[in-house]
């Protein structure tokens, strides 16, 4: 399909893309392995996990839940980032004027935003997971660990990074649409994650309606899935919901914000 | 109903109209573009060129009144495919080079790449291709926007202001490119408030002015139809003859195109008929007078 090409063609080359992808993969290294590694190895051991929750942290084997677990709060921020820069730049370039009298009506080239970002979403995970394994079969060889390569199981993680991924573009597309700018987009998007969310949280262990509200917003619900494939000790993390409702929820976001997105894209006037 | 290639009127609106609020931007315009001219669109700033444009390509939906563009209805993939256009500037990628800029377009409309660089040497950018659209000059920018709009061989170019912001040798360059697309018998909607611009390269035009069209003829017919300039011995007695004269120094203008009639009017009165011309107006006299810009 046109559209999807061209859009991939654009995203390839934004050196935005690489940046935020690389700025990613190099915390998730950092966060994931390295601080670990060094805490393993003459750490002082003020942190709070044992040196067993260490290694098993950094097991090959365990590599899913070291994806998985990163993307609920700073890996979503980082792709919602990404998609409202995408969509809510092309207001100020006008190239989505260009795009929109280019041919293709209005939800073949909005599918071609989305199939795209997906496309960037799904590459960016990969990555995510063959550098994490890379690093976890790295430290198990220099610590002369018994390693073995993650079970089928690993899919399940991934599968959850994926939704989750999916769930802040979509987010982050929603916000690009709404505002009409990249500026606004990425500043709401950002709050909402890494604030908003945690402020609800806060005032939720006062409020009993509240706690159960946050647990299915958007950044809860990424966390409960997070915390069901095997995700633990990272921000943002939970364990409050089972894994099935928590993939519910965050399918009806991702339905919901493309939908919504489509719609205004399709409907509104473009000036 | 024909097929569409054999379609005379290349657009066609009727009662075209946008409101935002309760203010008419666009006020039932009623225009038509015939295949292979360069119509020009002409209004001041604020006019409603722009919005009638938008209209026109399904950018912006119309609040009454309808438009047709090649037979089909504006914002199709069918109406889009086969027009090309540049409306208030170019819309590019900023970080991506001029040819992946064209690349990225010919994707969408499904034309093939090789395509690309036949419409960089036509708008000249070969040499500029590969750096990035960012660093083009506002010129080379507008030109990559010619360019784009020429990619898959449209049937109707949408040029909407192309010569904004380019020095005159930008805008000389620009009405040759226009005029050599002309003479392949292209068929161009210009939209531009330089009269001079309209003036040169236009088969006819289309005057709107707060949002109305106040005419539409061919550029001749504008600047000189109208009125006759009259000298004629005694003056006086001849104003009086002609209804609707007025007097202009030792001249007449009348208000009369059949300038027979009005001859042997005043040769059967006993006055001496010295001078009857049309008058030729500028374009620009003519454009103050209808928009009350003057
Ligand atoms: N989205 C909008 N909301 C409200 N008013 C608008 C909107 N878009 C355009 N207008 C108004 O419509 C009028 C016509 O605008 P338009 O851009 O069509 O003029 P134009 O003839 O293209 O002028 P210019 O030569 O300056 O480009 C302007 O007064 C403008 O303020
Ligand atoms: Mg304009």
């Amino acid at each position: 399909m046109g559209s999807v090409k061209a859009e991939l063609l654009r995203l390839w080359k934004w050196p935005a893309t690489w940046v935020l992808i690389g700025v990613w993969l190099v915390m998730t290294l950092t966060f994931g392995y390295l601080f670990n590694y060094l805490a393993l190895n003459g750490g002082t051991n003020t942190r709070s996990m044992s040196q067993q929750q260490l290694i098993s942290a950094m097991q090959p084997e365990n590599v899913g839940a070291a994806v998985v677990r990163g993307l609920p709060m700073f890996g979503g921020a980082i792709v919602l980032v990404l998609a409202a820069l995408a969509v809510g730049s092309g207001y100020g370039w006008g190239t989505w004027k260009t795009t929109l009298t280019a041919g293709p009506r209005r939800v073949s080239a909005m599918a071609g935003t989305l199939g795209a970002l997906g496309i960037v979403v799904v590459l960016l995970v990969a990555l995510t997971f063959v550098v994490n394994l890379s690093a976890a079969v790295t430290v198990a060889s220099l610590e002369g660990w018994d390693w073995s390569l993650p079970g089928l199981g690993v899919f399940k993680a991934l599968g959850a990074s994926l939704l989750i991924a999916a769930m802040w573009t979509g987010f982050g597309v929603f916000l690009g649409v709404v505002t009409k700018g990249p500026a606004l987009a990425v500043g709401l998007g950002l709050m909402w994650a890494i604030v908003t969310e945690n402020l609800l949280r806060g005032v939720g262990s006062l409020l009993g309606p509240v706690e159960s509200l946050t647990e299915v917003l958007p950044g809860g619900s990424a966390g409960n899935l997070a915390g069901a494939v095997g995700g633990s000790s990272a921000p943002g993390v939970l364990t409050n919901l089972s894994g099935t409702t928590a993939a519910l929820f965050l399918a009806g976001y991702v339905v919901f914000f493309v939908g919504a997105a489509t719609l205004l894209k399709v409907r509104r006037d473009l000036v | 109903m024909r097929g569409t290639t054999v379609e005379p009127m290349i657009v066609t609106t009727e009662k075209l109209t946008k409101r935002y609020g309760d203010r008419a931007v666009v006020d039932e315009v009623s225009l038509s573009v015939r295949r292979g001219e360069v119509y020009g669109f002409l209004g001041p700033n604020g006019a409603g060129k722009t919005t009638t444009i938008r209209m026109l390509l399904g950018l912006v939906r119309p609040t009454s009144g309808s438009a047709r563009v090649l037979g089909e209805k504006p914002g199709t993939p069918r109406a889009l495919l086969k027009v090309g256009s540049l409306i208030e500037g170019p819309g590019f990628f900023p970080y991506l080079s001029g040819r992946d800029n064209l690349r990225v377009h010919a994707a969408r409309r499904g034309v093939d790449r090789t395509h690309v660089e036949a419409a960089l040497e036509q708008v000249d950018l070969v040499g500029a291709a590969a750096e990035k659209f960012r660093r083009y000059s506002l010129g080379m920018k507008q030109r990559l926007g010619v360019a784009a709009a020429l990619l898959g061989r449209p049937e109707l170019l949408i040029l909407d202001e192309p010569t904004n912001g380019l020095d005159p040798a930008g805008m000389a360059d620009m009405r040759d490119l226009v005029r050599a697309l002309a003479a392949q018998g292209q068929t161009v909607l210009l939209s531009s408030h330089l009269l001079g611009e309209v003036e040169e390269i236009c088969d006819r035009v289309g005057v709107i002015s707060n949002g109305k069209l106040v005419a539409e003829s061919t550029v001749d017919q504008l600047r000189g139809e109208t009125v006759l300039l009259v000298k004629a011995d005694p003056l006086e007695k001849a104003h009086v003859l002609i209804e609707g004269s007025s007097v202009h120094g030792d001249v007449l203008h009348v208000r009369e195109t059949d300038a027979g009639a009005l001859v042997r009017t005043l040769v059967h009165a006993d006055v001496d008929v010295q001078e009857v011309r049309p008058l030729r107006r500028t374009l620009e006299e003519v454009f103050f007078e209808m928009t009350g810009a003057a």
